[in-house]
């Protein structure tokens, strides 16, 4: 450890022409660390390309020289694969919309609008994220039942949409926008709504696109409630349907069920790729201090 | 440049001053208008949050098996939750998950997110920044999946590199301990970006003058980050502490898709017990008490640890 940082503690004694030993030193330790990240995720991407028979393989070819796609036309049709993306994006999609609907009203009235108990309430808001939601299952699954939702898709859809995260990131959004805007609205004569509606819910956009974004990335992936909330097959989301697919085989299919995993990263790795900023900022909002 | 600092610019603002309600004049009879925007969140958490947190606390005193009358019980599910060995098991498994799989997450964030603050091709450091991050947006479930297979005893990449270097089959998830490491790893893989983000986002927040100043003095290496680097960053550390614990606490995902709790009791989590006993025994009140449990501890170990960050928290 010592080598690797004296460099940038006394950066003037370096000469730029010699090798910087201390930076190669980090950069071999860093490259180590990504190996180790990414070296499972291309195992699983050159193995879903590989044809069953040869899953088992050893040693592993991380490169995939010679790809076979039957796995993905296989995963297809011993898993109802179709449904099982169109459930996830249904009901991901549904519940980022209703999120981001929902947290930029509630964040607006926090921010903006004046009304008898909004501390309080917002501390309620505040305390229920710390409430784990494997706690209060139990109850949201009889409350589902008593709805007559059991194994729907709603089920899934409705105890997700009101959010407090997002109610919390958008009333930060507003509070950073200039409360001149409002005035100028009244005296144009526009009503709190118009305000709300023309004004400030566009300037918004980014705070709502990190509620939607962080929505669209936590639902399509999670498996806790859609285990417990849904039954019947027809009603699964990806993650639970490949569950189930990896009990139901046994050995032989590997590359098969590696196939459907790979599928249903690659939302997720959209969204890496085009909203990593708006993800980063989300996921580190909650630590603000 | 990093996550905190541009994360929201409210909250800079915020710091700055207070909100700034508007009260339009002559609007006075619109009382009702915040509560339109606030209902659907407001009527939303109160069914689906607040409700069933009283409930699930009321449901702790009672024996229901949904079929049958609710019966109350007292603390009935208490006492059995305290004698039941697997839900004791599961306990002494959960936390001491959590003490490893925190400890290696948050030394691992800690040594790479300083690795990647030192002077690098900003080229480089976006790399490996987004490398770290990327198993954080997977699903705990797939990359389980994947997961097994890698760590398959015979035909498993990571037993075929060990036999590399000589080292024989290890029986990765047919026994306590290799069932253990393999959970603690596998969420570790996966966890440690976010506290790595958290890690990057303190760092970029000492300012440089600090480390001029300590080059002065003569402090160089490590016991330049031993000596400035640690206490400045000693807010961040215990929010990503704080978060890490809470987090580990819950762990269900893993363990589920990769051992399903065995062999035996050894990777079951107090989590899995809370949906064992509900959902596969429908022992509802019992599975509340446990969930009421759980949520006492963590709230204990939050609690705990702010009390602690008094003493050794250094803010700036």
């Amino acid at each position: 450890m010592t080598t690797l940082s004296e460099r940038t503690a006394a950066p003037a004694t370096v000469t730029r022409r010699k090798l910087d030993w201390g930076m190669v030193a980090r950069i071999v330790l860093l490259v180590v660390a990504a190996v180790f990240i990414l070296g499972p995720v291309m195992w699983t991407l050159s193995t879903s390309l590989r044809s069953a028979a040869e899953s088992f393989q050893l040693p592993p070819q991380f490169l995939p020289l010679n790809p076979d796609f039957s796995s993905y036309g296989q995963v297809f049709k011993q898993l109802n694969m179709m449904m099982l993306v169109l459930n996830s994006a249904l009901v991901t999609g549904l519940i980022a919309v209703g999120q981001m609907i929902t947290a930029a009203l509630a964040g607006y009235a926090f921010a903006n609008l004046k009304f008898r108990g909004k501390g309080a309430l917002f501390s309620i808001v505040l305390a229920t994220m710390m409430v784990p939601a494997q706690v209060t299952i139990v109850p949201v699954f009889m409350l589902i039942r008593g709805m007559g939702l059991s194994d729907t898709l709603l089920a899934l859809i409705l105890p997700a949409i009101p959010t407090a995260f997002g109610t919390f990131l958008m009333r930060q959004y507003f509070l950073g926008l200039p409360g001149e805007l409002a005035e100028a609205a009244a005296i144009d004569g526009a009503s709190p709504w118009r305000t709300f509606r023309s004004v400030y819910a566009p300037l918004a956009m980014p705070g709502l696109a990190i509620v939607g974004i962080l929505a669209f990335n936590f639902h399509w992936n999670e498996f806790f409630r859609p285990l417990i909330l849904t039954i019947s097959e027809q009603n699964f989301t990806l993650p639970l349907g490949l569950v189930s697919l990896q009990g139901n085989l046994g050995t032989g299919s590997i590359s098969v069920v590696l196939a459907g995993v790979v599928l249903s990263m690659i939302p997720a790795l959209v969204v890496f790729i085009f909203g990593q900023r708006a993800l980063r900022d989300g996921l580190t909002a909650g630590a603000g201090k | 440049m990093t996550a905190q600092t541009t994360a929201l610019p409210s909250k800079r603002r915020q710091a700055a001053g207070p909100g700034h309600p508007v009260s339009i004049p002559g609007r006075e009879r619109q009382r009702w208008l915040p509560w339109a925007f606030l209902a659907p969140t407001i009527l939303g958490m109160g069914l689906f949050t607040l409700l069933p947190i009283v409930a699930s606390v009321l449901l702790a005193f009672f024996r229901w098996d949904i079929i049958s009358a609710p019966q109350f019980v007292g603390l009935d599910n208490f006492v059995e939750a305290a004698q039941d060995p697997t839900v004791r098991v599961s306990f002494v498994n959960t936390l001491v998950f959590v003490a490893l799989a925190v400890s290696l997450q948050l030394g691992l964030a800690l040594a790479l997110a300083i690795l990647i603050q030192e002077r690098l091709p900003s080229w480089l450091r976006v790399f490996f920044r987004s490398a770290f991050f990327f198993p954080l947006i997977l699903s705990a479930a797939s990359v389980s999946i994947f997961m097994r297979y890698l760590f398959n005893e015979q035909f498993g990449v990571v037993n075929w590199l060990l036999s590399l270097v000589g080292i024989p089959a290890v029986p990765w998830l047919t026994t306590p301990t290799g069932s253990a490491a393999v959970v603690i790893l596998v969420y570790v893989w996966q966890n440690f970006g976010f506290s790595f983000l958290l890690f990057i986002g303190g760092l970029a927040s000492i300012p440089v003058e600090t480390y001029e100043a300590a080059s002065l003095d003569g402090a160089t290496g490590w016991r330049k980050h031993l000596h400035v680097t640690l206490p400045l960053l000693s807010p961040t550390t215990l929010v990503a502490s704080v978060m890490a614990i809470i987090n580990a606490l819950q762990v269900f995902d893993q363990p589920y898709v990769l051992t399903r709790g065995g062999p035996g009791d050894s990777t079951r989590t107090a989590v899995m017990v809370i949906f064992e006993s509900a959902f596969q025994r429908l022992e509802f009140g019992q599975a509340s008490a446990i969930g009421v449990i759980l949520t006492l501890i963590i709230m204990a170990i939050t609690a705990a640890q702010f009390r602690l960050s008094k003493r050794f928290v250094f803010y700036q």
